[in-house]
């Protein structure tokens, strides 16, 4: 951890012109107000300096033109609930919050389309079209409290974007304010907008290209059949390769997810599904679509377990069977407090050909930090998610903690993989991007960094370790703690 | 990534090499004679069935692609060109997906990592080889549609994706905007919905006895279909436009003369195949700063397919 060296003061006039654009009481500057913005989910703090609450696409412009003149660093915050430190302010950033932009704006259920704001939270834009019978699909762990904003800057993915894709292939549009005021859509509802896929550009851009404050975004139909199994194993590599099998079956399964034994534990003692905790590790395999397609994919996924030495193939027998096995995997989170008070969740990607050999060596690195792992994760999209399970008032363990999750992320991009899957980079992996990227790469993504922010003041220093990101405005404040 | 880069490094050159165009079959944009011409390398490195991925040159030919992927069983969704094959790279630096968009998606989602040439000579690697990756800016997506205005791709990952159990085409005459939203509505996740304003062709891709009884369901409402061999010709629709799906029936409606349309729309997408073309469109005064910046970080001395429209991809 590093302490606090100096903390700037809030610049009066700032906060002065901001209340002249917002209303006072969406201003907020007092220190126990702001306190809680100071990071997002992950365990990075830095400060904020005062936290915006604009309401329309108007007033962020102006709060952001505000930014601008007083050359002011601004961060865009959706709920917080990223991982990677994307949105914890440094130096005392002006933190927009969208939380108040939370509409659903319009729906062509014909077209499939919807425009929403920013901090429309995932599940609930899910709910609000359910009965049109569509859904947005990717669909995070944080579902119910992430919001599509978020989504957006982090490209985020889900357990069942393996068949249909992350956020980048559902988003059409985005209405942006960029860091000098001025507004823009980028995309739009015609499918071949002219010139460059400046959306694609911004989406995954961690609210460093600007802030959107209009989304619209495509939505999927519901399916009319859906088939949840778990296959359990004696040995992840058995696991891990029955998940290879059915990829190169030319199956695409909604879902493919993988726990491992001590998750099958904690997760069993916590909601008492019947999960097979003496199993090495389990499969929760969905698949959906049409009744005839299910049926034979189910079919032909159960066969390909056999071979792979599953010992019991379960398939949910109703929806209530099904919600519980899903409870299972999207509350692990939960059940692990059970097993200590904390946490560091990692995200990186293998090539699913070597998830056991990863596997393997995430156990080792564990093991030789003596520190306990968990493993549950989207095993189709080769995803892992070690979750390194602590109690910070031992001394000592954060720094084995952080140890361990940096040969994790070196160990997985080593095997041919990359640093995130859909947590991004924001300022937890800032500094492995140069495992992943050489110096001209790094200065390519700068140079889209400086076309959409040349002011430099869009969420700063996050995402391109310097001297890649030189065009940012103000250096990494002293009172960031890790 | 494998493919050794440096000799087309070597021909492309560094920022004082002069302009260079870089052209594969041209079956999509015609090369201007007076730009010397570069070719990328062409040949399949990697083709991994259960990774769904494969690396190739940009120069590969799609049907030589095609048929590799064929015989593992997979696809990768990228549209041949106007007139023939056409290479990879050409289909990735002109952005334009085929008639199967509606179901498969765009063909910016299968470009996951590229390897190419920047406008000094420096191999740039963007995105990276898994099919799930935040790891950075997602510059392949600005790669994909550039017309080679950024940089010039010379080996790239794709994304393959099974080849569905079948795909049918079915045809009915006499079909209206209510018939098409009925299509829309009823078939689940149609591969492509066609529409002159008189006839619909609409495909429908997986396992068989499932098309056939949304056929089923379909005829009591529309009337029964009739299964084709394929999509309509698309040789009388050289031009091409954009615009929202919502508004294509209004487009249909006011192209309607004497019972025909020149037109043929892309339903649920918004394309029109046109055999005339469109008005050009006005864009946006802030679109056109963010094309400018970029190009002056990716491509500040123009050398790179110099003059090329982003828009069209013709020279200008």
């Amino acid at each position: 951890m590093k302490s606090v060296a100096s903390v700037q003061p809030i610049n009066q006039t700032l906060v002065s012109r901001l209340r002249q654009v917002l209303e006072p009481r969406r201003v907020h500057t007092d220190a126990a107000d702001i306190d809680l913005y100071k990071r997002d989910a992950s365990n990075i703090e830095g400060r904020a300096g005062v936290v915006c609450f604009p309401m329309t696409t108007v007033e962020v412009q102006e709060v952001v033109r505000i930014c601008a003149e007083f050359n002011q660093p601004f961060v865009a915050r959706g709920s917080g609930t990223g991982l990677a430190g994307g949105a914890t302010p440094l130096d005392g950033a002006v933190v927009i919050s969208t939380a108040k932009m939370n509409r659903l704006l319009s729906v062509d259920p014909i077209n499939r389309t919807a425009w929403i704001e920013p901090g429309m939270l995932n599940l609930d834009l899910t709910r609000e079209v359910a009965h049109l019978g569509l859904h947005f699909a990717p669909d995070p762990s944080s579902q119910q409290s992430c919001t599509i904003g978020g989504n957006v800057a982090n490209n985020s993915g889900g357990p069942h974007c393996l068949a249909d894709g992350v956020t980048s292939s559902h988003i059409l549009a985005c209405e942006v304010v960029l860091s000098d005021g001025s507004l823009v859509v980028l995309g739009g509802e015609e499918p071949e907008p002219s010139g460059l896929d400046l959306r694609g550009a911004f989406i995954g851009s961690e609210g460093m290209f600007g802030i959107t404050t209009k989304i619209c975004v495509r939505l999927m139909q519901n399916f009319s059949a859906v088939k949840t199994m778990l296959l359990d194993f004696t040995s992840v590599q058995a696991g891990a390769e029955t998940v290879s099998a059915i990829i190169a079956a030319g199956m695409v399964p909604a879902a493919l997810e993988m726990m491992d034994q001590l998750c099958l534990e904690a997760v069993e003692a916590y909601i008492h599904a019947g999960l097979p905790t003496d199993a090495a590790a389990a499969l929760l395999i969905e698949v959906s679509g049409l009744p005839h397609a299910v049926n034979e994919e189910t079919e032909r996924i159960s066969e390909i377990g056999r071979t792979h030495g599953a010992r019991t193939i379960r398939v949910a027998q109703d929806e209530a069977e099904r919600a519980l096995l899903w409870k299972g995997r999207k509350t692990a989170f939960g059940a692990i407090a059970r097993i200590k008070p904390n946490y560091y969740l990692h995200d990186t990607v293998v090539p699913r050909r070597k998830l056991n050999e990863v596997l393997q060596e995430v156990y080792r690195i564990a093991k030789r930090h003596d520190l306990l792992v968990l493993n549950v994760f989207h095993a189709g999209d080769g995803n892992l998610h070690p979750l390194l399970v602590f109690d910070k008032r031992e001394p000592g363990v954060m720094e084995r903690v952080l140890a361990a999750g940096e040969e994790i992320v070196r160990v997985s991009v080593a095997a041919g993989g990359v640093l995130s899957g859909e947590h991004g980079i924001g300022l937890e992996k800032r500094d492995f991007m140069p495992l992943m990227f050489g110096p001209h790469d790094l200065e390519a993504q700068s140079a889209m960094r400086f076309a959409f922010d040349p002011l430099g003041i869009a969420n700063p220093f996050k995402v391109l370790p310097s001297p890649s990101s030189c065009g940012d405005a103000h250096n990494i404040g002293e009172d960031m703690w890790v | 990534m494998g493919l050794d880069l440096s000799p087309f490094v070597d021909v492309v050159g560094s920022a004082n090499g002069g302009p260079v165009w870089i052209a594969g079959q041209q079956s999509r944009v015609a090369a201007p004679s007076s730009v010397r011409l570069v070719a990328a390398p062409s040949g399949i490195y990697d083709l991994r069935p259960d990774e769904m991925t494969v690396v190739c040159g940009a120069g590969t030919s799609i049907d030589e692609l095609q048929d590799a992927l064929r015989a593992v069983g997979q696809y990768v969704n990228l549209p041949r060109g106007n007139s023939g094959s056409g290479t990879v790279g050409g289909a990735l630096a002109t952005g334009r997906s085929d008639i199967y968009r509606l179901g498969r998606g765009a063909i910016r989602d299968t470009l996951l990592q590229a390897r190419y040439i920047n406008h000094d000579g420096q191999i740039v690697s963007a995105g990276g080889p898994t099919v799930k990756n935040v790891s950075g800016f997602d510059l392949c997506r600005l790669l994909v549609g550039s017309f080679g205005q950024l940089g010039f791709l010379g080996e790239v990952i794709l994304r393959t994706r099974p080849i569905p159990q079948s795909s049918r085409w079915f045809m009915k005459n006499d079909a209206n905007q209510e018939n098409i939203n009925e299509v829309l509505r009823r078939v689940y996740r149609p591969a492509s919905v066609l529409w002159d304003g008189h006839t619909v062709w609409f495909c429908i891709e997986g396992n068989s006895r499932d098309c056939d009884e949304t056929i089923q369901q379909l005829a009591t409402d529309l009337g029964a279909p009739t299964e084709v061999a394929g999509p309509p010709e698309l040789n009388t629709f050289p031009f091409r436009e954009s615009i929202p799906p919502a508004e294509l029936a209004g487009l249909v409606q006011g192209h309607m003369h004497q019972g025909t349309v020149q037109l043929l729309v892309e339903a649920g997408v918004g394309i029109v195949h046109r055999q005339t073309p469109a008005e050009p469109k006005a864009t946006d005064k802030t679109i056109e700063i963010l094309h400018h910046r970029m190009i002056q970080q990716f491509n500040p001395t123009g050398r790179l397919n110099p003059g090329v429209s982003l828009t069209t991809g013709s020279t200008v």
